[in-house]
């Protein structure tokens, strides 16, 4: 790759190896993102999406390979780079013993938040939560706590957000307002990779797909250069479903699809 | 910064019960030993001691299982902050719970067994701090380790008392010292060893920590 | 593999095996009778050697973490665990052995003599290492132990420093461990020390390639183990 081209990318994952003691989870998964690119990752359980986010974010550490994220080595300088992503996981990462605002109090002075109160109440609207700020978090259901996670993520504009899984335990109403708040992200220039089982959901959001399966990146392309049959084909192999979801709205097939296999192909 | 890592540690209930603890230690000593002791005084370092570190476990044994529990320390990690900081806000919020009931345990012991500390007040509460401050240092290593367990508190038992042997010797030491009345310049070569394991141990901590929060 | 060559790989091994039968020849045979002790004193013999070499092996733990955590390689984190298990071994014999010769001789089995203690602090913090690597994740395991090790070794000055202090004020019963020792005596000691010597290197080396045996089939397993699932 050119030197040129280096700065273009501000997620640069190269030969990303990851093992649990003698079990790999990611073998030489290489993934190249721009500024503003919006990537929706899938493939099936244990397929290694959770450790593919947890080790791009900084979260795990790459048996080999390395992740650089706006020029930090998620190595070296994991510290510096925090304050550029946001991550919403599994789990919320949220105190239960704590209200809401005291969650959002507690994130926003660990980032530096300036004019932090304001934030708050902002946010906690933008979420839906205002009427059970002073709960506590052990009181709210899982799809309250998840909103309150997507609040806690964003708190301190991070320019790349991660996100897996994040349409689990939100009602219709949640999903909506996500995807509402993602789509004015995306559209904002922030970066965003996201793992997904519901397909539509990630591909009306994403200008990028990408197939993850045993640990082997199989397939990574352009939404618009999607070549429908292989996409489906591949998808529908690997989750065993039999039908492909009706919804789905994938565009019509394009013939200078490039499909990759392992490697990188990112159009120059 | 530490402000807000102990704003958000304050549990009252975990103070209520290492101070519960630290009472009830007490009080089984003085079961276990009868009233009529005529060497009482050479055994009370020994059991403020063994009131303070058993007492002081049970707080330990809390810091990063809390953390566990909850799956929050992916979220600590996430902040733009550095494995060293987290390791120094744990070990400061340790550090105030367990002076907290340690303060409350020389009370109640004044109460129970009629001594009075407050002649001792300074070099006695300066032995303590640096006592407590290499408990803390070592528990919080160590905590963050066997959290990741499930046998977790008897791990971290079975981690820290060897390491921590030159405290106790020390500290019990001192402390006997210093209710005899002796001056501070005989203390002072077991204050060197405080400080000594002090100061090696938060250096270690300041090299290794990132190595443990690694997954 | 032929005869010859694998008689070369065993040369330690053949080495170690003519040595500890001359340093039990030296010890029974060779070495006179101490005349105070009278035949407890043999016990020394191996004592003094195992005691060098749980110190020995606790030290190459401690090496083998620090590089384990400067290069990342989980071979040194398999050499580190391999000496601390030997060391606990030295370690356990030193704790039988010594106690075995004070009955007769301090006519106590135990002493709290800083030498005493500190070996076995040593022991159980070498216990602890080995318990901790046990019970944790296996993709935590290395950076742990390798913590671990570091810290139990850099702890064993000081804990020593603060028994001798704790130990010098209250006056010492046994003042002197001093043992006239005659030139025979002196050349046992130190076949002795040499056969324990070779005996450990041995230990060291099948440990070690034991655990890599173990390594590789578990590698060997996981990888079946995927292919079986991948199809």
């Amino acid at each position: 790759m050119a030197e040129s081209h280096k700065q273009e990318y501000i997620i640069e994952a190269r030969g990303l190896v990851k093992k649990f003691g003698f079990k790999t989870a990611l073998r030489q998964v290489d993934l190249f993102l721009k500024k503003g690119d919006c990537l929706a990752l899938f493939g099936p359980n244990g397929a290694g999406k959770t450790t593919l986010i947890q080790t791009m974010c900084s979260l795990m550490r790459p048996t080999a390979g390395k992740v650089v994220i706006a020029g930090f080595d998620t190595r070296y300088d994991s510290a510096a780079l925090h304050q550029f992503i946001g991550v919403i996981a599994h789990d919320t990462f949220l105190y239960s013993d704590l209200t809401a605002a005291e969650n959002l109090v507690f994130y926003g002075r660990m980032y530096n938040v300036s004019r932090l109160n304001e934030k708050i109440e902002n946010l906690i609207n933008l979420v839906g939560l205002s009427a059970y700020a002073h709960d506590q978090v052990q009181t709210f259901s899982r799809g309250m706590k998840q909103r309150l996670s997507v609040a806690r993520a964003i708190i301190h504009d991070p320019a790349i957000l991660f996100l897996d899984e994040p349409y689990t335990g939100l009602d219709q109403q949640g999903i909506e307002d996500l995807k509402q708040l993602l789509m004015k992200f995306r559209d904002q220039g922030k970066t965003i990779i996201l793992t997904s089982h519901n397909l539509s959901r990630g591909l009306e959001l994403c200008n990028r797909a990408a197939i993850l399966n045993a640990g082997v990146l199989i397939y990574q392309e352009d939404i618009a250069k999607i070549k429908k049959d292989d996409f489906k084909q591949i998808y529908l192999k690997l989750t065993g479903e039999k039908t492909w979801p009706a919804q789905a709205p994938l565009p019509a097939s394009s013939k200078n699809s490039r499909r990759s296999c392992g490697k990188i192909s990112y159009p120059s | 910064m530490w402000k807000d890592f102990l704003s958000e540690l304050r549990s009252k209930e975990l103070v209520l019960s290492m101070c519960l603890f630290a009472f009830l230690v007490l009080i089984i000593f003085s079961f276990a030993f009868g009233t009529g002791l005529k060497s009482f005084k050479g055994i009370i370092p020994g059991i403020l001691w063994v009131a303070f570190i058993f007492s002081g476990l049970l707080g330990l044994n809390r810091s990063f299982g809390v953390e566990r529990d909850k799956g929050t320390l992916p979220g600590l990690l996430l902040c733009p902050v550095s494995p060293w900081e987290i390791f120094l806000a744990k070990m400061i919020g340790t550090l105030i719970f367990t002076v907290i009931m340690e303060i409350f345990t020389l009370l109640v012991f004044t109460i129970l067994y009629n001594q009075n500390f407050l002649p001792f007040l300074l070099p006695l509460g300066l032995v303590i701090l640096l006592g407590t401050l290499g408990f803390s240092i070592i528990g919080t290593i160590f905590s963050a380790m066997s959290s990741t367990t499930s046998t977790r508190d008897v791990m971290l038992s079975i981690l820290v008392f060897p390491i921590y042997v030159p405290v106790i010797i020390a500290a019990v030491k001192a402390t006997g010292l210093i209710l005899d009345g002796t001056s501070i310049q005989t203390v002072y070569a077991w204050l060197k060893i405080l400080v000594a394991f002090d100061l090696v141990f938060l250096l270690l901590a300041y090299l290794t920590f990132g190595f443990i929060m690694e997954e | 593999m032929s005869a010859s060559k694998r008689v070369f790989k065993m040369t330690l091994e053949i080495i170690t095996f003519l040595a500890m039968f001359a340093a039990l020849y030296a010890i029974f045979l060779y070495a006179p009778v101490e005349k105070t002790m009278g035949l407890v004193q043999k016990i020394f013999y191996i004592h003094l050697p195992a005691a060098f070499l749980a110190f020995l092996g606790f030290f190459i733990t401690f090496i083998a973490s620090l590089l384990y955590l400067y290069k990342r390689d989980l071979k040194w984190d398999a050499a580190a665990f391999c000496s601390a298990e030997i060391g606990v071994i030295f370690c356990t014999i030193v704790l039988i052995t010594g106690p075995i010769w004070a009955k007769p001789i301090w006519n106590v089995w135990w002493t709290w003599d800083p030498r005493l203690t500190t070996t076995l602090i040593l022991w159980f913090v070498y216990i602890a290492y080995l318990m901790l690597r046990s019970v944790v994740k296996e993709h935590q395991r290395a950076n742990f132990s390798a913590v671990f090790g570091i810290i139990g070794f850099v702890n064993v000055p000081i804990t020593f420093l603060a028994i001798r202090l704790w130990r010098s004020i209250h006056p010492v019963l046994i003042s002197s461990r001093g043992i006239n020792i005659s030139t025979p005596m002196k050349h046992t000691l130190a076949l002795t020390f040499l056969a324990f010597c070779l005996l450990f290197f041995c230990l060291l080396k099948s440990r070690i390639r034991l655990e890599k045996t173990r390594m590789d089939t578990e590698m060997v397993s996981a990888l079946v183990e995927e292919k079986f699932y991948s199809n």
